[in-house]
């Protein structure tokens, strides 16, 4: 292991500053992620800006009705408030579907959030990753990837992004909330990540050393009615096979509104725009649900082992919302 | 024996060190001027080193020095191809360990490591095991001394003839052991000495292993294992780790700590094999088998081989008249695989178990029924008579436990919401053996004793056990004894491993034992103060037992749900009912089972080591990759035993139970699944991948 130093600031403005001042320094969150990564070599940081100590960990419900959630709040802290409980019921689900009760402990919003990608190659210093490595390759395009992505692919990388708490995110138009050298800034979340295009090296749009400071959640009321639904080869401790976070807004029969989004299928949370405009405003049946997952699904371009996941997510979309859809009777 | 404490609960002796943390493992005990190191693996696959640059490594502060083929201390040749370690520049597999870093502090040696630069010369390699690989080959003999084929009666003509046929070929992947505490090692050199601290499963053959590599008296190697974190059969033989600790403390004078990586698991400590196997049952319309056989391919290294006996289970199973078995093997660039829980048993059963219920089904029979039609008098192997044979007992004790009367046969049918459900039942076996052990036993004159064995507790309660056979046989309360094992200085004694455990060394502490009372009886007058000992080794007795087929048998009883959308399979219960002799501790019985019985939901839901032949290795080397059953995975699980007193085992009556627990799950579970499903998954894991695109499943 690299042998690193360890900064605690004090403040927002001194943690950016530090980050400015040294091109390989890293924040430090719950380590969860990092700290493993650091430990096989895929990133070796010389500097460690600890950001857990920031005033960063409070949950404030807004005046709008909107909900922000410092960065530094820990997951399980996270899914067990009690307004996420009832306002945002996909995000508890999507945070207590996650990793281990030790881990969710450590963990925080921001980490999860900005936490790699679990391809095996990506993790594997001695096989090609574009992402870790520019131009070395990708191996996992034509190696094991049952676990990789289906949409938005490039042949540069195939990888998922594998948090379940940014999917839900992702159905809840939330906000980030950033600091930089020069000043703060809104980054709506659904273009916090990238497609991995050219480069895959590049995995969000933040400048670097940008920190994110909060998560914001708009006020949403159908929320009250949302569920995520996570597919995994194990009851618990594994990362999602294919996932879905569903908001579903009825009037009578008919979908008012509705927010739908996958994970595990790209290198970004997956906000699925096409489902949502073929439900919108239609009579709903679950048959109707099963058309607009095919609506979205169209486009996926499934690799060597993961076809089973269109037939998968299509089916989960349907259970999310017809859950949903009969949960409201 | 007097009646006393065998039979009764008991916690581990200790437990309490262990859960508070104070217990010591092989790298922890504390040590002036202790040094670290870290093993280099191969990044190539087939080939030779051409170059070694240690410069880089070495600038690391705090590395001292790197051990590579060009400047190790020489090792004996001939002992063991796996333990020539550093010896020459040839790679037989990706992930061999072919360097190792020193350093004063584990991180630097770590960092050092990543700095060692090795250049290879590559040649085109061969990692994936396929029914047709031209280096297909008949071993010799099969683990541990098998005949590689058997053949009875004629096969062909009686499978031809057969009005119900079943053929069909399974397929298991490599398997993992990953016991929590990983192959560890502290070595130190002292004036010609060799002290190690090393984590196995038996260190008597640790010490014979590491005196013959460095060509000193066996005398001069002390293993110290007082606790070991499990093995699963991966430390049934010495193992990289420590010889290369003892190479490092040789090299820099000082002690060295060696623990490999959670990666370094995957490969170099010896993995369970794939198999392929063909299963062929020929009966007629009631189910009564004819012809059986069962062919089984598995894979081995380049190094040294090692046969998986896994068509070996079905020799002794069931009745046939026609029966044939045979076992082939390819060399490929891979790790050499290894022991791992129940080899041969466990993946031959999981094959010839799910065939069994392809039978019933192919029959319309209950598969209890059908396995109690095909109940052989003697062992269709040798024709030995068996000492006991309680297969049925199990089977229809676990039927009753289970609730499996009324068993709707026809699949696909029962549904509870989402969800489908089904039920499976597998029947398992494991040969209860014993190898030749010392053990010396000695009474103090304040009315102690102690025993002193050099037996190995991976976790399993062994020292308690142990412990509660010796006081029976001294005929006094346990309070009274003292154990001691883990230790080379003691009594020689075989490995953990096999089942074999309990019955070998409770069989030398009895001996040992009765010969103390014998001796006190005749004694007058009080004790010495240093005590009065007496030594006793059972190796001619084991020699001397009669052929006879011993096992212990047992029944797995699963039901599974299977989500009808998503093809997640869940178990909602596991039952099992065992036959496995006397139950020395229930405690740490019921723990066996239960850990078998999970281990083998482990192996067929959930573990799979999954190779990218262009590297040659598996790229799922940790355990947030290679997934095994969590708790979560296990909701309900049950284990009991029948009663068995056979008087042809030992003289603790014990059969082992290490390992049955696992022998028939998988195939329970996949029999479930097929219940539940109509689909019958014969390549494990049963993952929801397989079954989703099945027409089952929409
Ligand atoms: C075995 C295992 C299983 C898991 N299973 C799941 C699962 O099923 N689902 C799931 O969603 N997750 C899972 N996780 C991942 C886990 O959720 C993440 O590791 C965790 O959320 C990361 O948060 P952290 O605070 O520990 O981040 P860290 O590891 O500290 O940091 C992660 C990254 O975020 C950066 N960072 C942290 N805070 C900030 C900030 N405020 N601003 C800018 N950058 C920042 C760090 O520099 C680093 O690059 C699993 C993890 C493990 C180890």
């Amino acid at each position: 292991m690299r042998e690193f130093r360890y900064r605690r600031p004090a403040d927002v403005d001194e943690a950016v500053a530090l980050l400015g001042e040294d091109p390989e320094a890293a924040y430090l969150a719950g380590g969860t992620n990092l700290v493993d990564l650091m430990k096989l070599g895929v990133q070796r940081p010389d500097l460690l800006v600890d950001v857990t100590r920031l005033p960063l960990d409070a949950v404030e419900p807004l005046p709008d009705g909107g909900l922000r959630v410092g960065a530094t709040v820990r997951n399980s802290d996270l899914a067990a408030h009690p307004v996420v409980r009832r306002d945002y019921p996909v995000l508890a689900r999507a945070l207590l579907a996650a990793a281990s009760g030790q881990v969710r402990n450590m963990a925080t919003t921001a980490g999860n959030l900005l936490q790699r990608t679990r391809c095996y190659y990506f993790q594997d210093t001695g096989k090609a990753c574009n992402k870790r490595e520019p131009g070395s390759g990708c191996a996992a395009r034509h190696g094991q990837n049952r676990d990789l992505a289906i949409l938005d692919w490039s042949e540069q990388c195939v990888a998922t992004h594998p948090s379940d708490l940014a999917v839900a995110l992702a159905a809840l138009d939330a906000v980030v909330e950033v600091a930089e050298p020069d000043g703060t800034r809104d980054v709506p979340f659904v273009k916090l990540h990238r497609s991995p295009g050219e480069h895959p090296e590049r995995e969000t749009t933040l400048r670097r050393g940008a920190l994110i400071t909060a998560v914001r959640l708009p006020p949403l009321p159908a929320a009250r009615r949302s569920t995520y639904l996570k597919v995994r080869d194990r009851a618990s401790f594994a990362f999602a096979v294919g996932s879905v976070a569903a908001v579903l807004d009825l009037d009578g029969d008919v979908v008012r509104d509705v927010r739908l989004a996958y994970g595990a299928v790209a290198h970004r949370p997956w906000r699925a725009y096409q489902a949502e405009a073929a439900l919108r405003g239609r009579q709903f049946t679950p048959e109707l649900a099963g058309q607009a997952a095919d609506a979205e699904l169209a486009v996926a371009r499934p690799l060597t082992h993961n076809g089973f996941k269109v037939p998968l997510i299509r089916a989960v979309t349907v259970r999310a919302l017809t859950e949903l859809a009969e949960s409201r009777a | 024996m007097s009646a006393g404490a065998v039979g009764r609960a008991h916690p581990r002796l200790e437990g309490r060190e262990k859960v508070t943390g104070t217990a010591r493992y092989a790298v922890e005990y504390p040590l002036d001027d202790v040094t670290y190191a870290w093993a280099v693996p191969a990044a190539a696959v087939r080939g030779r080193i051409t170059r070694i640059d240690p410069d880089p490594a070495l600038a690391v502060p705090g590395v001292l020095t790197v051990l590579h083929h060009g400047n190790a201390p020489r090792l004996a040749a001939g002992v063991e191809a796996e333990l020539h370690l550093l010896q020459d520049p040839v790679v037989h597999y990706r992930g061999q360990l072919v360097a190792l870093v020193v350093a004063e502090s584990i991180e630097a040696a770590r960092e050092g490591a990543r700095h060692v630069l090795i250049e290879y010369d590559t040649e085109p390699h061969s990692t994936v095991l396929t029914a047709d690989h031209p280096g297909l080959y008949r071993p010799e003999k099969v683990n541990p001394g098998y005949p590689t084929d058997t053949t009875e009666g004629n096969f062909d003509a009686a499978f031809e003839a057969a009005e119900v046929r079943v053929d069909v070929t399974y397929r298991t992947p490599a398997y993992h052991n990953n016991p929590m505490e990983p192959h560890a090692t502290t070595a130190q050199w002292r004036d010609g000495q060799l002290l190690l601290h090393d984590s196995n499963q038996g260190s008597t053959a640790v010490q014979a292993a590491l005196a013959e590599l460095f060509e000193i008296p066996r005398e001069s190697v002390r293993v110290i294992s007082e606790h070991v974190g499990g093995g699963f059969g991966s430390k049934g033989y010495p193992k990289a780790a420590v010889v290369l600790a003892a190479l490092a403390a040789r090299q820099v004078g000082r002690p060295v700590r060696l623990a490999l990586t959670r990666q370094q698991l995957f490969g170099p400590i010896g993995y369970r094999t794939p198999t392929i196997q063909r299963v062929r049952l020929g009966s007629d319309a009631d189910g009564r088998i004819a012809a059986i056989c069962h062919d089984a391919i598995s894979q081995t290294s380049t190094l040294t081989e090692f046969a998986e006996q896994t068509a070996v289970y079905t020799r002794s199973m069931y009745a046939a008249p026609h029966r044939r078995t045979t076992h082939r093997l390819v060399r490929l660039d891979v790790p050499t695989p290894f022991w791992m829980r129940a080899p041969g048993e466990c993946p031959g059963a999981y094959a010839l178990e799910s065939a069994m219920d392809e039978l019933a089904a192919a029959c319309g029979i209950d598969p209890i029924e059908l396995r109690i039609r095909n109940e052989p008098t003697v062992d269709p192997d040798q024709g030995h008579p068996f000492s006991s044979r309680n297969l049925v007992a199990c089977l229809t004790e676990g039927a009753r436990r289970f609730g499996w009367a009324d068993r709707d046969l026809r699949p696909g049918t029962r549904r509870d919401g989402r969800w489908l459900i089904g039920t499976g039942v597998a029947g398992s076996s494991y040969p209860a053996r014993a190898r030749a052990s010392a053990a010396t036993a000695t009474a103090f004159p304040d009315g102690g004793y102690l025993v002193r064995i050099n037996a190995t507790d991976i976790g399993t309660g062994a020292r308690t056990a142990l412990w509660l056979v010796a006081a029976d046989a001294l005929g006094v309360p346990p309070e009274r004894v003292d154990i001691r094992i883990g230790d080379s200085d003691l009594p020689p004694a075989g490995v953990a491993g096999g089942s074999m455990g309990t019955a070998s060394w409770s069989w030398a502490v009895v001996r040992a034992c009765q010969e103390l009372r014998d001796r006190l009886g005749h004694h007058s007058g009080t004790l010495p103060p240093e005590g009065t000992t007496v030594a006793a080794s059972t190796a001619d007795e084991v020699r001397a037992q009669q052929p006879m087929a011993r096992y212990a048998y047992g029944a797995q009883f699963a039901e599974v749900r299977v989500d009808v959308d998503t093809g997640e399979v869940r178990v909602n219960r596991m039952l099992g009912v065992f036959a496995a002799g006397r139950v020395v501790n229930p405690t740490t019985a019921r723990s066996q089972l239960i850990g078998g019985m999970t281990m083998g939901i482990s192996m067929a839901l959930h573990e799979e080591g999954l190779l990218d032949e262009r590297y040659g290795d598996w790229v799922n080397h940790d355990l947030a990759t290679y997934h095994i059953t969590g708790c979560a995975d296990v909701e309900q699980i049950e284990a009991y035993w029948v009663d068995e007193e056979d008087p042809d085992l030992n003289p603790a009556g014990v059969k082992g139970l290490g390992e049955i627990g696992i022998v028939g799950t998988a195939a329970a579970i996949a029999n479930a699944v097929r219940h539940a499903t109509g689909v019958r998954v014969r390549d494990l894991p049963i993952r929801l991948d397989k079954l989703i695109g099945t027409s089952s499943f929409t």
